[in-house]
């Protein structure tokens, strides 16, 4: 049966772009406090959050697979956001034997909606690192290594490790990630950089640091709730 | 009659497989050996056990003497094994398969290694499919208790990939009952088939 010409007119005012819109944005927004996810759903995103969980553990908590995936509960939402555009963007982790833009492929206001979910993680951390490397550990996060130029970590990383702003959280975080990440800085470092790029900065911090010293940061991080 | 005997012999001998020489088996691989082969290569859906990973194999064996790992063959071959083993001796053959050399099964469908490698390395991130390789490694030797994938039987893959999805190891380590639950039977085709060629 042909639709009749009041069905198609109403047909076609729903199916006009404004109207579409006004009505995803009305379903979206009744959500106090969450991001516009634009055209998904709800379901659309705990499809997606699951995916990350497949990696970096059930709430975000990391994970050590052949690669230690990081934890991701309780960072700050700048950070995981301009981290995702980073792999998207591919100025992060091009060296690795993953596929790291095509992974966290994704659309701008799917990263702003994990980056807030993953914040409001707070699964414990794993800990299990040794108390007298974090015990030398704690020593340099909180003073730095002033011989070597080295500032303290708590500087930009806060006293308890916990983050702010664009300066990542570190309590928690699996400590051969850390490892990895502080060892790498120096050869990762691009110049090119659109926006705030920690590379630059952690570069010649991470330069300077000792392996052990390295060693002992990433451990007394590690077990930091 | 002396025909007849020959021919037995011969039939026993296929039967155990190489070596010829049975001291040099353990007495306990040999009871391994008659389904997973004596050289722990595998045979038809008894994975191959030879260069598997330690930690991996205990716990499967873990596994199966707690019903974790529930597929229909697990259960009507593997529980009653795995419940008797010794905890010690499960440790020595876990050992012992570990360092055992092996060669791919190299038996998948070659026209689909290429789509399986893209699957393996880079997943499927529109279906929300995670890479394989983030955890099983770049060569899919694995890690730790995350076991090697490389050079198993392309029809073993198939099936086990299958079982996740079909409900089977739901108490399994997470993550991989909900990731493999969301493979295609094409994906499942693919990844099984390039798994089986990698060294």
């Amino acid at each position: 049966m042909a639709p009749s010409r009041t069905m198609k007119a109403i047909l076609s005012l729903l199916l006009a772009p404004p109207t579409a819109v006004l009505v995803v944005a009305v379903s979206a927004g009744v959500r106090a406090g969450e991001a516009d996810i634009g055209a998904g759903s709800r379901d659309y995103l705990e499809a997606k959050i699951a995916y990350c969980e497949d990696c970096h553990g059930r709430s975000g908590q990391g994970y050590f697979g052949f690669l230690p995936m990081p934890r991701l509960a309780g960072q700050t939402t700048a950070y995981l956001e301009s981290q995702l555009r980073a792999f998207a963007e591919g100025r992060r982790d091009r060296g690795l034997f993953l596929n790291m833009a095509k992974i966290h492929g994704m659309s701008p206001t799917m990263r702003i909606a994990l980056a807030e979910h993953f914040r409001a993680a707070h699964p414990s951390p794993f800990g299990g690192a040794s108390r007298q490397l974090s015990a030398a550990g704690r020593r340099i996060y909180e003073d730095g290594v002033p011989e070597a130029n080295i500032p303290a970590c708590a500087a930009c990383h806060g006293p308890d490790a916990q983050g702010q702003g664009s300066n990542p959280r570190l309590a928690g975080q699996l400590h051969p990630y850390v490892m990895g990440r502080l060892s790498r800085f120096p050869s990762e470092y691009r110049r090119a950089a659109v926006d705030v790029d920690p590379t630059a900065t952690m570069a010649r911090i991470a330069h300077n640091l000792t392996r052990s010293q390295m060693d002992a940061v990433a451990a007394y991080v590690s077990q930091l709730k | 009659m002396k025909l007849v005997r020959l021919q037995l012999l011969i039939v026993a001998l296929v039967c155990l497989g190489v070596p010829a020489r049975a001291g040099d088996v353990p007495a306990a691989v040999r009871n391994c050996g008659w389904c997973h082969g004596m050289l722990g290569q595998g045979i038809a859906l008894a994975p191959r056990l030879a260069g598997q990973r330690r930690a991996y194999i205990l716990r499967q064996l873990v596994d199966l003497g707690e019903h974790v790992r529930d597929n229909p063959q697990s259960r009507q071959y593997m529980w009653g094994p795995a419940a008797n083993l010794d905890p010690l001796l499960a440790r020595d053959l876990a050992s012992y398969l570990a360092a055992l050399p092996f060669a791919p099964a190299a038996d998948g469908r070659p026209q689909l290694v290429e789509i399986g490698r893209a699957i393996y390395l880079e997943g499927i991130p529109d279906a929300n499919i995670v890479s394989c390789a983030a955890c099983h490694g770049p060569n899919a030797e694995g890690i730790g208790d995350i076991p090697r994938l490389g050079g198993l039987g392309y029809d073993y893959l198939r099936t086990r990939l299958a079982q996740w999805g079909e409900g089977y190891h739901a108490g399994a380590k997470a993550p991989m009952p909900r990731i493999a639950g969301k493979l295609s039977p094409s994906d499942i085709d693919a990844l099984a088939s390039y798994l089986s060629f990698v060294k």
